[in-house]
């Protein structure tokens, strides 16, 4: 087991520990606590100028208390003492005490290992040590790159987080973590006659990951300025997107937001046992199927790991405690595992957690997901070109929707291609498709993944979940995929 | 003078200290108490508490060369104002930018409520008992939430004004056999709230709402609940009044023209009674009423200094910590009631169509039409000869926000039923949407979850 990390203080852990033994000392069976010390940065462009440019540092304590069957939490920005954090314990069993005036079932907590030890995040270039100035440089180069190509709007922006968290819970774990995350990415617009155009790169948001600047190089946002902003305007004459049912051919990036919203989410075991009913909505699938139900079709092989270097939904220990484990969701199509937590697995009578996350000291740690991907498949996207006698080929996600079930999507892409008798044609506008996740998951004949390259971990910085809002950071492995038989071109 | 006034004093000593008189610099201190009691399977299963104080610093150098930061160490001001310092001096001077507002009386001192402040776990939780009671031994879910922020704000042009603010909200399904019904309610003060009330809402809509029936996509009259038209007045909110979105082009509004009908009335009240904001943005701008609908005619956007110096305007006062990147939003805006009378009486006038509880998961497919599409929610009914005769189950659909309120094809209820909803992420994360329930001449469903 590695060694708390040298940057995550003492004071931190001791802090931690004396608002759990607060916790306990009023009345909790169970505790555990989070000094959490989050820096962050962001830096947009716009038209050649640097727009805005944030930091923001936030540090508090976060305390879960169990007491009989119900929880509580209490969270304090910037403690000043010890005396700051037993307050907050013994105010998160007072919290606990009065969700037991509407009681539910027993709780249970599946066993982890009490880990007493620590996991940095791999990180070659720390992205609070690149220049302001280099990473403005950059960001009003590329805009003003695709300004001087002829749309009308070029936004680029750059995000970076810097992690510190003492986790001490009342069965005896003491784990320090140090994660870096960063990413960035660019788009622009186009306006014509009563419509408007986005293309963006690397995804629509950008691309991030659990890895210092070099992975902002190596995207190499001034090598594609040009050409988005070249598609960009392209699209203002393109003609639509047909409607009909087609065979559908997704990119990689939109692939990964297909997996994020209609798997990611619906293996969620929150939803699926309705604790998130009355707002991120339930799941279609049902426990009593977890192993047998067939989820897609053969080549559908999504695994849950968030221990894939440099994704951004990676760390060590996620925050209960439970050491970073991968393993699958579906296996050759049928739904093999879920999203866990703690209490949750202990309901569902599994014997697994290690997916509770928290976005910060103030939140309340809850089911989320980590690297939720797609395994890559045996075929290239040329291939699928190749093997397509007519369809649609669509890339980058430009809006999303689900129902509250995750069985309905409907997706809008930025830009899209004709197949047609195996070559990619004519560039197509306002692109988009619909339909049911299993069916759609089940049509799913080819994958790629083969050429290199093609699968790529994503980044999606910016998943909500829970009441009070929190935003989470996942992952998800994904390859350009083909399926048959798709609606496209869902018009308003 | 207060521990807030104190910080934001000594922020501001410490930025003429380290960047000189000639500086230009917003300091905000922000106190706040957010906590929400969450239920599922009528058990409460969450319920959290968080205070935390925050300093804000947006410092411009050199005219024109600026940086934010934002810290909850609230006991570090040199720290915070030399890395800010430091961030400024390296960007590049803007040349738009919009200078500070300096100082200007407040039109409102906000509408905190001191018992909402103090809303203890126990009320909290006793309010979730009245409403799963209230249910009638139908399942439940939801949340009852209170919060109470303080804010101090200061320029170095001569702005300094207080504020403070409290919100409170009720929002919960009732679950019977696949169905699910939803009541919810906002207000500055905890006590306007009735879960009891809103418990036997959901109940009765989510009794009403089991064997749900799919039906064939196409166009239908529809009458939209008011927690449906908070989304419709959201959508609208952060995608076409926003001045951003008008000077990106990607708004379709069209100022001065008739383009809605003439009983669509809308406003941001932000200094109204019932108002759940600071009355005051993140520049010190003073909130004020605007007008955004009158008669049917766009008259007015949100704006903050930057976009209303590029309009030629003056700023509206919708500021926020995100505008910069997102827009100016309204953050109180509410639909004028009219003479359509109550959801029953809109259903009366309705020959054949929908009636739409609730929207989900609403996403722009087109902004510059306000396309958007989403999913019904927690009930939609079939009506036929103004009854209704079926509960449906779950439709997407795909409309234009714009065209649905078309000149002709929009009637208005009479009752105002406040909504929570997200629109400018303040401190607690909800915003209030005064809105009737309407009843829209064609509202185009696209699909259903059987495919």
């Amino acid at each position: 087991m590695a060694e708390v990390p040298g940057n995550v203080e003492a004071a931190a852990f001791d802090a931690a520990t004396a608002a759990v033994e607060a916790a306990l000392a009023a009345g909790a069976r169970y505790a555990d606590a989070r000094l959490v010390d989050r820096r962050y940065e962001s830096m947009t462009a716009r038209d050649g100028d640097v727009r805005a440019l944030t930091q923001t540092t936030s540090a508090g304590l976060g305390v879960r208390a169990l007491v009989g069957s119900s929880w509580g939490f209490a969270a304090l920005g910037d403690p000043a003492g010890d005396d700051d954090a037993r307050r907050t314990g013994a105010r998160a069993t007072a919290i606990a005490e009065a969700s037991a005036a509407v009681p539910g079932p027993p709780v249970d907590l599946v066993s982890v290992p009490a880990v007493q030890g620590g996991w940095a995040s791999e990180c070659r270039e720390d992205p609070f040590a690149v220049p302001l100035a280099e990473k403005g440089d950059l960001l009003t180069g590329v805009t003003a790159t695709m300004r001087a190509a002829g749309v009308a709007v070029a936004e680029a922006s750059s995000q970076a987080w810097d992690t510190r968290t003492a986790f001490v819970s009342s069965e005896g774990a003491r784990i320090g973590q140090h994660v870096r995350e960063c990413g960035a990415g660019m788009h622009c617009l186009t306006v014509g006659d009563g419509e408007t155009q986005r293309r963006s790169y690397p995804a629509f948001r950008g691309q991030f990951g659990t890895r210092g600047w070099e992975l902002v190089r190596e995207i190499d946002l001034p090598g594609h300025a040009d050409r988005i902003a070249a598609e960009c305007q392209e699209l203002l004459t393109a003609p639509s997107c047909p409607s009909g049912d087609t065979t559908l051919l997704l990119g990689g990036e939109q692939m990964s937001l297909q997996i994020h919203e209609s798997v990611g989410h619906a293996i969620e075991l929150d939803r699926i046992l309705g604790w998130e009913a009355a707002f991120a909505g339930t799941s279609w699938l049902d426990l009593d199927q977890l192993g047998s139900l067939r989820f897609g079709s053969e080549l559908m092989n999504i695994t849950i790991d968030p221990t894939i270097p440099g994704a951004l939904g990676s760390f060590g220990f996620d925050d209960e405690g439970t050491p970073a484990t991968a393993r699958d969701a579906v296996r050759n199509g049928v739904w093999v595992g879920v999203l866990a937590g703690r209490d949750s697995a202990a309901v569902a009578g599994l014997g697994y957690a290690g997916s509770v996350r928290a976005d910060g000291f103030a939140r309340l740690p809850m089911v989320r997901m980590t690297n939720v991907g797609l395994e890559p498949g045996p075929h290239t996207l040329e291939e699928m070109i190749a093997a397509t006698d007519d369809g649609v080929l669509m890339e980058h996600n430009r809006s999303w929707s689900i129902d509250d079930r995750r069985l309905n999507f409907q997706f809008g892409c930025e830009i899209g291609w004709e197949v047609k008798r195996g070559r990619r044609g004519r560039m197509l506008k306002n692109p988009s498709y619909t339909g049911i996740g299993p069916r759609f998951w089940s049509s799913l004949d080819m994958l790629g993944g083969k050429a290199p390259g093609e699968w790529r971990a994503w980044g999606t910085p910016n998943c909500g979940k829970g009441q009070p809002g929190q935003v989470g950071h996942t992952g998800h492995g994904a390859a350009p995929a083909r399926f048959s038989g798709v609606r496209v071109g869902v018009r308003g | 003078m207060t521990a807030l006034d104190s910080l934001v004093a000594a922020v501001l000593d410490e930025v003429r200290r380290q960047a000189g008189v000639q500086a230009s610099a917003i300091v905000r201190a922000e106190s706040s108490a957010l906590a929400l009691t969450r239920f599922a399977a009528s058990a409460v299963h969450q319920n959290v508490a968080d205070e935390q104080t925050t300093l804000h610093l947006q410092l411009t150098v050199d005219g024109g060369r600026t940086a934010t930061a934002s810290t909850t160490r609230t006991s570090s001001a040199p720290d915070l104002v030399t890395a800010t310092l430091a961030a400024a001096r390296l960007r590049p001077r803007d040349a738009d930018w919009p200078g500070l507002g300096g100082s200007a009386p407040l039109v409102s001192s906000g509408n905190p409520d001191e018992a909402t402040a103090q809303t203890s776990p126990a009320e909290r939780a006793a309010a979730v008992a009245a409403f799963v009671e209230a249910a009638g031994g139908l399942s439940t879910a939801g949340y009852v939430q209170t919060s109470a922020s303080t804010v101090v704000l200061a320029d170095t042009a001569g702005q300094h004004v207080r504020g403070a603010a409290t919100s409170a909200a009720c929002d919960g399904i009732a679950r019977l056999s696949g169905a699910d019904g939803v009541a919810r309610s906002a207000s500055r003060r905890f006590a306007d709230l009735d879960p009891a009330a809103l418990g036997a809402r959901a109940a009765a809509k989510a009794r009403a709402g089991v064997d749900a029936v799919p039906v064939d996509p196409g166009r239908y009259a529809v009458v939209l609940e008011p927690a449906a038209v908070g989304d419709l007045v959201a959508g609208l909110a952060s995608g076409q009044f926003n001045g951003k979105a008008v000077v990106d082009g990607t708004s379709g509004l069209r100022l001065g023209e008739q383009q809605f009908d003439r009983a669509v009335f809308l406003v941001d009240d932000a200094v109204g009674p019932d108002a759940t904001g600071l009355p005051f943005d993140t520049e010190g701008t003073p909130a004020r009423r605007t007008d955004l609908v009158r008669d049917g005619v766009p008259v007015g956007l949100t704006t903050d200094r930057r976009v209303a110096a590029t309009l030629g305007s003056s700023s509206t006062g919708h500021a926020s910590d995100t505008s910069a990147t997102a827009g100016p939003v309204a953050g109180d805006p509410a639909l004028a009631a009219a003479d359509g009378g109550s959801v029953d009486d809109l259903v009366a006038g309705l020959e054949r169509g929908l009636l739409v509880s609730d929207l989900w998961y609403t996403r722009v497919v087109d902004p510059k039409r306000s396309v958007w599409t989403g999913l019904t929610r927690n009930g939609v009914w079939l009506v036929e000869d103004g009854r209704v005769v079926a509960p449906v189950s779950t439709l997407r659909f795909t409309q234009s926000y714009l065209e649905a309120l078309a000149p002709g094809a929009v009637t208005v209820g009479s009752v105002v039923d406040p909504q929570p909803g997200r629109l400018t992420m303040t401190y607690a994360g909800t915003n209030r949407l005064a809105v009737p329930a309407l009843r829209l001449a064609s509202w185009n469903i696209t699909g259903n979850t059987t495919g």
